[in-house]
């Protein structure tokens, strides 16, 4: 790991500002990404700011019809989260499929969404239950949030607070693990809320997590596990590496597909 | 350089540490406890297993400066007067072991789960739950064995003697 300048923050406006005013700086949050990219001198940040000790981005909270979790809370608090277990078990059993119990007690949700990995868990939770990102200067959708690998909408100067998770009717998520990273090789999360259904796709795409509209349709007329059966996802625009071509990704996306929603409608 | 203070296994302890000493580095070599051990670059083995304020966190993912203030727990910080941690003697009891070099993080694992999930693990939980710890030797099998026991001792039970 090269050398950096190490900041302490003790509130969010606090990081924000040094932000902006330290140069190369990143932020860090659990640090289950960014320390072993630095140790492995794939990043070389000059200044660190730690997020670890700033209570007030910590937290879950119920609000109206929805669920509010603080940047800084860890994979382990949404998983175990009395809240979020009542209200939207599908997103406490994604956050305890993250990973490694290790892992699970430092990695952050805000961490992983601001990093927007390709095959991370929670950018596919996210998009299917129309999530909103609260940010130190706006509130972000979703939808309009992950800009692709590694790409997402944040601006200079500004670090994600909190996200918003509306409270769907039904939500899952399903996912084959990459047997050796544990990562989502493809992860599929349905969510229904009134009439409207959605369906985001993690692990496979070129450019990271999308929406599968011929799912959302066919899930839309009948939410069911039927309904996706007959359905094939295209090869078109998703990844073949080592671990698996692009056919097996899309074969993998409707069988992941179907277990989300079996997942979604059992009782 | 920075100073950083903790407790370490009771006691208080700090030391000057550039801001990218990582933890495992702070406890191996300032201050010599060498049982925690390193063996990945990629925060997959864990070897490194120690407990910060409760938890089990892999100590070559976080920064000695991140722990400033923390309570931490080592395999060190186990046995008191001679006498092995419950889990410690059940990995020796079930030769939970061969070389040895994955032990000292099973062992805090195990300690973790046992936190977590109580004194009764069944063989899958362990397995699921030992997700984040790499052994070359063992195959696993005496190691969920050992698990198995040691939690069982944890609550007070008597060790179920080791097959064989
Ligand atoms: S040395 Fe920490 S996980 Fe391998
Ligand atoms: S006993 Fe050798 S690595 Fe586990």
């Amino acid at each position: 790991m090269y050398e950096f300048k190490y900041h302490r923050a003790t509130s969010a406006r606090q990081a924000a500002n040094l932000l902006v005013k330290a140069d190369d700086a990143k932020l860090l949050a659990g640090g289950h990404t960014l320390l072993p990219t630095m140790k492995q001198r794939l990043a070389s940040p000059a200044n660190i700011i730690d997020l670890g000790k700033v209570a007030e981005l910590k937290g879950i909270e119920i609000k109206g019809k929805t669920i509010v979790i603080g940047a800084m809370t860890t994979h382990a608090e949404v998983a175990n989260s009395a809240a979020v277990q009542a209200h939207l078990p599908g997103l406490a059993a994604l956050a305890e499929g993250i990973g490694d119990p290790q892992v699970r007690h430092k990695g952050t949700i805000g961490g992983s969404v601001a990093n927007n990995d390709p095959s991370a868990d929670y950018p596919a939770g996210l998009v299917a239950l129309g999530a909103t990102i609260v940010t130190n200067k706006r509130k972000i959708a979703a939808d309009d949030f992950f800009q692709g690998m590694f790409a997402t909408a944040l601006g200079e100067g500004e670090m994600i607070v909190k996200i918003i998770f509306p409270i769907a009717s039904r939500f899952a998520y399903a996912k084959f693990p990459n047997p050796a990273s544990r990562y989502a090789l493809v992860g599929v999360a349905v969510a229904r809320k009134g009439a409207s259904v959605r369906v985001a796709v993690t692990g496979a795409g070129e450019n990271g997590v999308f929406r599968w509209a011929d799912a959302e349709k066919a899930l839309g007329a009948k939410f069911s596990a039927k309904s996706v059966e007959a359905l094939k996802a295209s090869a078109k625009g998703l990844n073949g590496d080592m671990h698996a071509s692009a056919d097996y990704r899309a074969h993998l996306i409707g069988v992941m597909a179907k277990r989300a929603v079996m997942a979604a409608t059992a009782k | 350089m920075a100073t950083v203070s903790m407790t370490v296994n009771g006691k208080a302890v700090s030391g000057n540490v550039e801001p990218r000493t990582l933890l495992v580095q702070f406890l191996r070599e300032n201050l010599r406890l060498t049982g925690t051990h390193v063996g990945c670059d990629t925060s997959q083995c864990g070897a490194c297993v120690v407990h910060v304020d409760g938890k089990a966190v892999k100590s070559c993912t976080l920064l000695a400066l991140s722990c400033d203030g923390s309570d931490v727990v080592t395999i060190e910080g186990l046995a008191h007067d001679g006498k092995l941690h419950p889990m410690q003697e059940a990995f020796r009891e079930h030769h939970g072991l061969q070389c040895g070099y994955c032990t000292p993080g099973m062992i805090m694992s195990a300690i973790d789960i046992v936190n977590r999930k109580g004194n009764a693990l069944d063989e899958h939980t362990i397995r699921e739950e030992l997700e984040g710890n790499i052994c070359r030797c063992t195959g696993y099998h005496n190691i969920v064995k050992a698990v198995e026991a040691g939690a069982a001792a944890m609550g007070g039970k008597a060790m179920p003697m080791a097959a064989e």
